[in-house]
């Protein structure tokens, strides 16, 4: 990429200025820096603001299931609770049916196919999650009270995880909606993934005379793990902090219920009913506190992933 | 800073506009009468609708000419902040139901009843003391499903406040507030969040403000009121509720219009209340936007009626007026004389 447009009809040696690669790794590295800054003053900032409440309430702010602000007593269990369940239920039916997709549209789906689904997947991915969220509450909640409700009560009712009233909001719903919302994300990325694996591999696969199937779960998806799972786990960031989405349909009741059909809540959506009129100092303290333990739980939950994806590796024999 | 200057420096011709903030449920006739003003006059009104709340922040902040809130503060709160306020609007909460069968106005639920249904006690429609009121009326045998607002709310506070003044295990339990640990039920985001749960949901009961009951032309029921008498939510209804409160011996104007004496007196009615500092800065622009409220008092009442609020009965617009006179100072002088 030398410019040749040089002005002296003579090549001339370029000369490497001798400050340009300490400047450019020192801004890079400012760079880097301020992540983990940024990172910091947001822990300080969000443990600052809930002093009052971490004071009043200690570590038993996590168990407590109380959430009266008129008594001025506060605890986080439902909400943490409901966030689990929630990003739960929508990686156990997004995680599986996108790798699916994505191992279809790479595979087997002729270009003709994969073209426009793969742009059809790439718009989904961009529509606003109010959208999800009012979508869900005017179209899917009557479906699932309807139809979907009353099937799981007939033939699952059994369980206390399928009991109660068929409202249609709820957890599961709040769930499913949040399936549908990560599920475009997820396939997006696991097919860029998937691209990627060098046809070589795959090619020897079928050398040795392996079926396309044993392929894909041998070769190809093994090679990827690691890109696969940093897309599940963008999709799982997505799920957890999802706010308008969830508030329009879980139902946004303080309580930990037996049944999916039960209302709940989730931390997200607890800090978007309530933050803009808490004006008790304490009630506004719990609500930073829930922002609080909200970063913490994602905290964790990256850790935990990249610990897992390090055993992958190593069980695996290779590393990409 | 500057901007004041420069504008007291062009004279009262280049007036500014001026500004507001606080609750939702007023909104839309504020934007109206700020509207009609502004091509009166020339003085606009700037709004920002962020909630109660919100609203008694920013005028203790002073970063706005006023705040707006659905609960009024009392008067040790109105001292402490160096505040003025009085009522603007009245409006009403309306409870409404999801019932086949089950026309508008044709379900009559007393407060005590009301209560016990918020509070999880009663559990399907059918239940002897609903069918007790309701002789007659064919009451499917569904489990009732309570609505209630997930978000902190003035119209939460009416209606809770309502519960708290009539039944006694609703005090004990829950209390009034904007937000309450609700022992039932579930939460809608807005006015608007309930109205959708409610139409949605069969067996279900929520609370809305009237208009958005009559916009979604949701199921209202008939309210056992003070005087023992089952009311339907009306402008009138809320109006009577009203009129029959004695404005002029409520200190600071702290008055709640819940459960008001009176034949005709809608229950769960409210006043919307505008704060305003006792002590203003400058003089000009304090009297331009008494000026303006004044004309929302005396001209805007169409406007009101159009967009289902109740505008201020006459009496209290006249107490409103003498609160002005004596409190609201500017430099030691009355701003309105």
């Amino acid at each position: 990429m030398t410019d040749r447009r040089a002005t002296a009809a003579t090549p001339e040696r370029r000369h490497p200025r001798p400050w340009g690669d300490p400047l450019f790794r020192s801004l890079a590295a400012a760079a880097a820096g301020f992540f983990l800054l940024l990172t910091g003053a947001i822990l300080l900032e969000l443990t600052r603001g809930s002093s009052l409440s971490l004071a009043k309430f200690g570590p038993s702010f996590l168990w407590s299931t109380a959430w009266n602000p008129v008594t001025g007593d506060f605890g986080a269990l439902s909400s943490i609770a409901g966030t689990l369940i929630s990003t739960a239920i929508a990686m156990a039916l997004a995680v599986p049916l996108s790798l699916i997709i994505a191992l279809f549209l790479v595979e087997l789906a002729p270009p003709a196919v994969s073209k426009p689904v793969g742009a059809a997947i790439e718009l989904l991915a961009a529509v606003p999650s109010i959208i999800y969220g009012m979508w869900g509450l005017f179209v899917f909640a009557p479906l699932m009270s309807d139809h979907v409700q009353p099937f799981l009560s007939d033939h699952l009712g059994f369980l206390p995880l399928f009991q109660g009233p068929p409202m249609g909001i709820g957890m599961l719903t709040a769930g499913i909606i949040l399936a549908l919302m990560i599920l475009p994300f997820i396939t997006s990325v696991m097919r860029d993934v998937l691209r990627m694996v060098p046809p070589v591999v795959k090619e020897a696969g079928y050398g040795m005379g392996s079926t396309v199937w044993e392929v894909a779960r041998q070769v190809t998806v093994r090679y990827g793990a690691r890109g696969m799972a940093g897309a599940c786990l963008l999709g799982l960031g997505r799920a957890v902090g999802e706010t308008m989405a969830v508030t329009f349909v879980i139902g946004n009741n303080h309580r930990v219920g037996a049944s999916l059909f039960d209302a709940g809540n989730t931390i997200a959506s607890a800090l978007a009913n309530e933050f803009a009129e808490a004006a008790d100092p304490l009630y506004l303290s719990a609500l930073v506190e829930l922002g609080l333990v909200l970063f913490l739980i994602t905290f964790a939950i990256q850790g935990l992933t990249h610990a897992w994806i390090r055993r992958l590796e190593r069980s695996a024999g290779r590393g990409q | 800073m500057c901007l004041t200057v420069a504008a007291a420096a062009a004279g009262v011709a280049a007036a500014a506009d001026l500004t507001g903030a606080g609750a939702t449920f007023p909104y839309p006739l504020y934007a109206q009468w700020a509207d009609s003003y502004k091509k009166l006059t020339g003085v606009g009104l700037n709004y920002q609708s962020i909630g109660s709340g919100g609203g008694i922040a920013q005028i203790k902040a002073q970063t706005v000419d006023f705040g707006a809130s659905d609960a009024p503060l009392t008067k040790a709160d109105l001292d402490a902040a160096g505040l003025v306020q009085f009522p603007m609007i009245v409006g009403g909460v309306v409870p409404v139901v999801n019932l086949e069968g089950i026309a508008p106005g044709a379900l009559k639920l007393s407060a005590a009843l009301l209560a016990d249904i918020y509070l999880g006690g009663v559990k399907k429609w059918n239940d002897p003391a609903i069918a007790a009121l309701n002789p007659g009326l064919a009451l499917p045998a569904r489990d009732i499903t309570v609505v209630h607002r997930a978000d902190g709310s003035g119209t939460t506070w009416i209606f809770t406040n309502y519960l708290d003044k009539v039944s006694p295990a609703w005090h004990g339990k829950v209390g009034c507030g904007k937000e309450v640990a609700w022992p039932a039920g579930v939460g809608g985001k807005g006015n608007e969040g309930v109205a959708a749960y409610v139409q949605r949901i069969k067996g279900s009961v929520g609370y809305v403000e009237y208009a958005y009951a009559l916009q979604n032309k949701l199921t209202h029921i008939l309210l056992e009121n003070h005087a023992g008498k089952f009311v339907a939510p009306t402008q009138a209804s809320f109006q009577a509720a009203a009129a029959g409160a004695d404005w002029s011996a409520a200190p600071g104007l702290y008055l709640v219009l819940t459960d008001q004496p009176g034949d005709a007196s809608w229950p769960i009615t409210g006043a919307s209340f505008v704060l305003i500092h006792r002590e203003q800065r400058d003089a000009s622009r304090a009297k331009s936007l008494l000026d303006f409220f004044a004309w929302c008092f005396a001209e805007g009442d169409a406007a009101a009626s159009n967009l289902d609020y109740v505008p201020m009965p006459d009496d209290v617009v006249a107490l409103v007026e003498t609160v002005w006179r004596s409190e609201v100072k500017s430099a030691g002088s009355a701003v309105w004389k």
